[in-house]
């Protein structure tokens, strides 16, 4: 089973970076801010799966804190995006 | 295995792409994604308190500070009418390629087995009482570099507001913020900052034992301040507020103090008398947050007589 | 019976893997910002929270289910209040 986990811990690793290219591509600025946003979310699930697979509660604590600073990094961009779009 | 070959070539091509983008915003956004991905490299090292620094510092609040300068010089068109020539161009690419090769020359040359102080740090955790080692470090055996290292931010906070305009001197810092009655971010400004301060004191007090910290916590705590701040319903104090001044320094004081008497009592600056190690360190531990939190949100905040 | 919470484990977690897969695909592939946003939204709302589900029968690791369920709750908040605030600056352009 904690292999399963690390595993999908992976997987979901993989799908996230694999949105990455949209932060340059844009084309608007909020698809540059959604896909940073999916990493963060991505991050918080690894953790959580990482975390139960090796029995380490710090990894929850770790999660905990990127969720708290992902949403005000979410937030500090959508409030600092420009007008129009941004070059890629 | 996999995850760290992932993880190593998302990070290189967030970082190539960070550097090529030619948009304030996009290479803003890359480079919080680059510090996410960076926490992730942390946990993969079993660095939890870095990365959790990492997280916090390196994506949150340093992503918002590099925002405001991003607004700041958006539309100037500063990096595009100004292309540096061909030979400061190649003595970029030197200098770089220098640093590179000195870091990697630095790492492939360390002797086999990694000269390590982590025995002798595991020896003597006992006299201070914590139970994480990394937290042992900072506050006794290398205590006399986090002491410095808060000092920094009071220097940083100076320097900051130094580069006030003579006439806003003594006013409130940043931009003004318009006032939002409602709507979501109104809503997450009042619901979001009670859970945050909340998971801060939990992150702060766990790090006496597991991963975890002031710094961190601070860094949260500021967070959770600028979020009020961004909707237009928290004002901060004018810089010329003593009780701000004060906060700011406080914690660094109050860690210096802590270490004379270290000095007067044990005969070495930053000695903790034995069997108090651990409730002297607490007691620097809660004012540094307190001071770091309020420093790192000035930083990021701004001195006043700036517009948006 | 633990086989049984084993086999729910597993697909409440695959699900979750699903939806993330499926946020990706769309924020690559759908048209316009607002399909991609509806996307995103899926998978840190339902993808998040398939997962912690997954993970609840073996919460006892990292210190009890209430510490998972909170990092969801705490998604679900801020997500929620994200994607009015993305959508209105996906309109705005």
């Amino acid at each position: 089973m904690p292999e399963l986990l690390l595993t999908a811990a992976v997987i979901v690793l993989v799908s996230v970076i694999a949105g990455l290219p949209r932060i340059l591509r844009g084309p608007a600025v909020v698809d540059r801010i959604m896909a940073a946003q999916l990493l963060g979310t991505g991050g918080i699930a690894a953790l959580l799966l990482a975390g139960v697979a090796t029995a380490t509660p710090s990894f929850v604590d770790a999660a905990l804190v990127l969720a708290l600073l992902a949403a005000f990094a979410t937030i500090a961009m959508a409030r600092a995006a420009p007008r129009g779009d941004d070059a890629p | 295995m996999m995850a760290d070959g992932l993880i190593a070539a998302a990070i290189l091509g967030v970082a190539l792409a960070t550097i090529a983008s030619r948009g304030t915003f996009t290479a803003v956004a890359l480079f919080i994604a680059y510090g996410l991905l960076l926490s992730f490299a942390w946990v993969r090292l079993g660095a939890i308190d870095i990365a959790l620094t990492e997280a916090a510092i390196g994506a949150g609040l340093s992503g918002a500070l590099l925002l405001g300068a991003a607004s700041r010089v958006a539309g100037r068109g500063a990096a595009m009418d100004r292309r540096p020539g061909r030979a400061m161009t190649v003595a970029i690419a030197l200098g770089c390629a220098g640093v590179t090769a000195a870091l990697a020359a630095a790492i492939l040359l360390l002797p086999d087995p990694a000269p390590s102080l982590a025995p002798q740090v595991a020896a003597n955790i006992g006299a201070t009482g914590l139970g994480n080692p990394v937290a042992a470090v900072l506050m006794s055996f290398r205590g006399l570099d986090t002491l410095l290292e808060s000092a920094v931010l009071v220097l940083a906070v100076i320097a900051a507001w130094s580069l006030a305009p003579d006439d806003a001197w003594g006013g409130k810092p940043g931009p003004m913020q318009p006032v939002l009655a409602d709507g979501p971010l109104a809503l997450l400004a009042r619901l979001l900052p009670p859970l945050g301060i909340l998971v801060a004191v939990h992150v702060l007090w766990i790090g006496k034992d597991a991963p975890g910290g002031k710094f961190q916590a601070a860094a949260i705590l500021a967070a959770m301040w600028m979020l009020p701040w961004m909707a237009g319903r928290v004002v901060p104090p004018p810089i010329s507020a003593r009780w701000l001044r004060v906060a700011v320094a406080a914690g660094p004081a109050l860690f210096i103090a802590i270490g004379l008497a270290g000095w007067m009592t044990q005969g070495a600056f930053l000695a903790y008398p034995p069997g108090l190690a651990l409730p002297l360190i607490m007691v620097v531990e809660i004012a540094l947050t307190a001071s770091i939190a309020i420093a790192l949100a000035l930083l990021v905040i701004g001195p006043p007589g700036r517009r948006a | 019976m633990s086989l049984l919470v084993d086999a729910f484990s597993l697909l409440a977690i695959l699900a979750g893997l699903v939806f993330f897969a499926a946020g990706t695909a769309g924020l690559l592939r759908f048209p316009d910002a607002s399909s991609r946003l509806h996307a995103l939204t899926k998978a840190d709302h339902l993808g998040l929270g398939l997962i912690v589900l997954g993970l609840l029968p073996r919460a006892e690791a990292v210190g009890g289910a209430p510490r998972l369920i909170a990092v969801w709750l705490l998604v679900l908040v801020s997500s929620a209040a994200a994607g009015p605030l993305l959508a209105r600056l996906a309109r705005r352009r």
